[in-house]
């Protein structure tokens, strides 16, 4: 019972970071209506300019919040010279925009700081939390962070001008444009704010998975299962699905015999393409119905 | 009487298709004025055009000012709101927040509350449903709820497009009802288009007939109400 109690927290942990990464995915796929297959390289990004920063003798949670600011920044950058020009282009042209980038984030990472693996610290330590050998403070951490940074989002769509108007310009963005809202501008905050969310998840994971170019890679397909299960249309059905597949991946990787650490990935893409097939809107997700 | 809303010469196009053919009309400030024609004759296409939703060529002057080559989203923010056709609900916001949304772009914040219950006043029902979804009212309560949406701007010009469109008779009779109060009370000049052309020809002062793309009658709405050939030949009726 310790051993499940202990991988199902232990999910809940790793959960909250797919949470984060399918709630970025989610972000951009509302405003633009694509998968932001990059966005795992730009949290990579964004976590070796925080590892950079505390290179240069930064403390973490100033090194932390510059990073936070400079990914949202860079998330607004990226939409404005890439996406913006390919508004009206064609599904695969994005596509291609979206591998590019990945390519391009990818190896100027690794010509920057190469490809070896680094260690990236802990503001939480790594001791038993409150004494439990169930869960270490780290996995707590990521936990409350994660958490935080929900009910912020949830009060900045909820409740204020901007949030409210970022979700008309995602829904109806012609309806939106007779009221006033610069849409242009709204998708561009929906990339900058995107960034900003993967940033804190790559920063939060790099103690776990350790610091290099590559590191996001498996974390972006665990997050994509986690949009795809709780529904693309869903904000919350993504951060929903983001803790169930942390759950069922440790689940599985501990009770299902021959899965192990290997071939856990591939469970990822399997809930993918199950979840497809027998539910395609997910769990949370509206059917779009389009006029053709 | 000064001209508030002055079109000349106005051309849109739909790709290679061209549905308005210089088209020619102005507005008075404080009017109810109607565009009246068939289906396809162009008067959706005209709306559109002023809040340049569509490509066109020809001068529109709002108030004196060019709104040409204007974003949509900066045109609004001259006091014209524009309830589409089709009515632009956001259907999965509350009613509340689709009045919030109304007025987006202005900053008075004491001036936004007062004015949600102004409208709930005009349109108790809206009261009644103030936290439940858009999408979930009645056509007549959807269409309610997007002219007081578009109220929330403070406009100077409201551009309504057939807002009896899917109502029941009653229904449409109590809309117009409110929008002739709006017009007097609230000095919101109206820009209205419809089929129903007996109905908008009791509410608006000034009327205009469309035809292909092309005014071919304009005048006092009483007047081409009692001609009877423009009726027969134009309007159906």
């Amino acid at each position: 019972m310790e051993l499940f109690t202990n991988q199902v927290l232990a999910g809940i942990a790793t959960g909250a970071i797919y949470a984060c990464m399918a709630l970025a995915v989610v972000m951009i796929y509302q405003a633009i209506d694509h998968l932001n297959f990059a966005q795992g390289e730009m949290a990579m990004f964004s976590t070796f300019i925080s590892w950079q920063l505390m290179q240069w003798g930064v403390p973490y949670w100033a090194a932390f919040v510059i990073t936070l600011a400079l990914s949202f920044v860079g998330g607004i950058a990226i939409e404005r010279i890439l996406f913006k020009p390919l508004a009206k282009a064609p599904v695969l042209t994005n596509v291609a925009g979206f591998i590019a980038l990945f390519a391009i984030i990818n190896s100027s990472a690794g010509l920057i700081w190469d490809f070896t693996i680094k260690q990236y610290p802990t503001p939480f330590g790594s001791a038993p939390f409150l004494g439990s050998q169930l869960i270490s403070t780290h996995q707590a951490g990521m936990i409350g962070v994660t958490l935080l940074l929900l009910v912020g989002l949830y009060f900045f769509f909820q409740y204020t001008r901007i949030g409210l108007a970022m979700r008309a310009a995602a829904s109806l963005p012609e309806s939106a444009r007779l009221v006033g809202i610069n849409t242009s501008w709204m998708i561009a905050l929906g990339w900058g704010m995107a960034a900003a969310i993967g940033s804190i998840a790559g920063m939060l994971i790099a103690p776990v998975v350790f610091l290099e170019p590559n590191m996001m890679g498996g974390v972006l397909i665990y997050g994509f299962a986690a949009a795809v299960l709780g529904g693309l249309s869903s904000p919350f059905g993504a951060v929903v699905g983001g803790f169930l597949v942390g759950i069922f991946e440790n689940l599985a990787g501990t009770y299902i015999p021959g899965v192990g650490n290997e071939l856990k990935l591939p469970i990822a893409l399997a809930l993918i393409i199950s979840v497809l097939v027998v539910k395609p809107a997910g769990l949370f997700g509206r059917h779009i119905v389009k006029r053709v | 009487m000064t001209t508030l809303l002055n079109v000349k010469d106005l051309r849109a196009y739909y790709g290679q298709v061209q549905a308005l053919h210089g088209l020619s009309f102005s507005l008075n400030e404080g009017s109810l004025t109607t565009l009246l024609g068939a289906n396809g004759a162009g008067k959706t296409t005209t709306l559109r055009a002023i809040c340049n939703m569509v490509r066109s060529t020809g001068a529109i002057e709002f108030d004196g000012k060019p709104l040409n080559n204007r974003s949509t989203e900066s045109i609004v923010r001259f006091g014209i709101a524009h309830v589409p056709q089709g009515r632009g609900t956001f259907t999965n916001m509350t009613v509340e927040e689709n009045l919030q949304l109304g007025a987006i772009t202005r900053k008075d914040n004491t001036g936004i509350v007062s004015d949600i219950e102004r409208m709930y006043a005009h349109f108790p029902v809206l009261k009644q449903r103030h936290t439940q979804q858009a999408g979930t009212l009645s056509g007549g309560e959807q269409q309610m709820l997007a002219v007081a949406r578009a109220l929330m701007l403070r406009p100077r010009l409201m551009l309504l497009d057939e807002p009896s469109f899917g109502l029941a008779p009653l229904v449409v009779r109590d809309l117009f009802r409110i929008l002739g109060k709006i017009n007097r009370e609230d000095k919101v000049s109206i820009l209205v288009v419809e089929q129903n052309a007996q109905l908008a020809l009791e509410l608006a002062d000034q009327a205009y007939v469309i035809e292909t793309g092309r005014i071919v009658m304009s005048g006092n709405a009483k007047d081409i109400a009692n001609n009877e050939e423009i009726r027969k030949s134009y309007l159906g009726y």
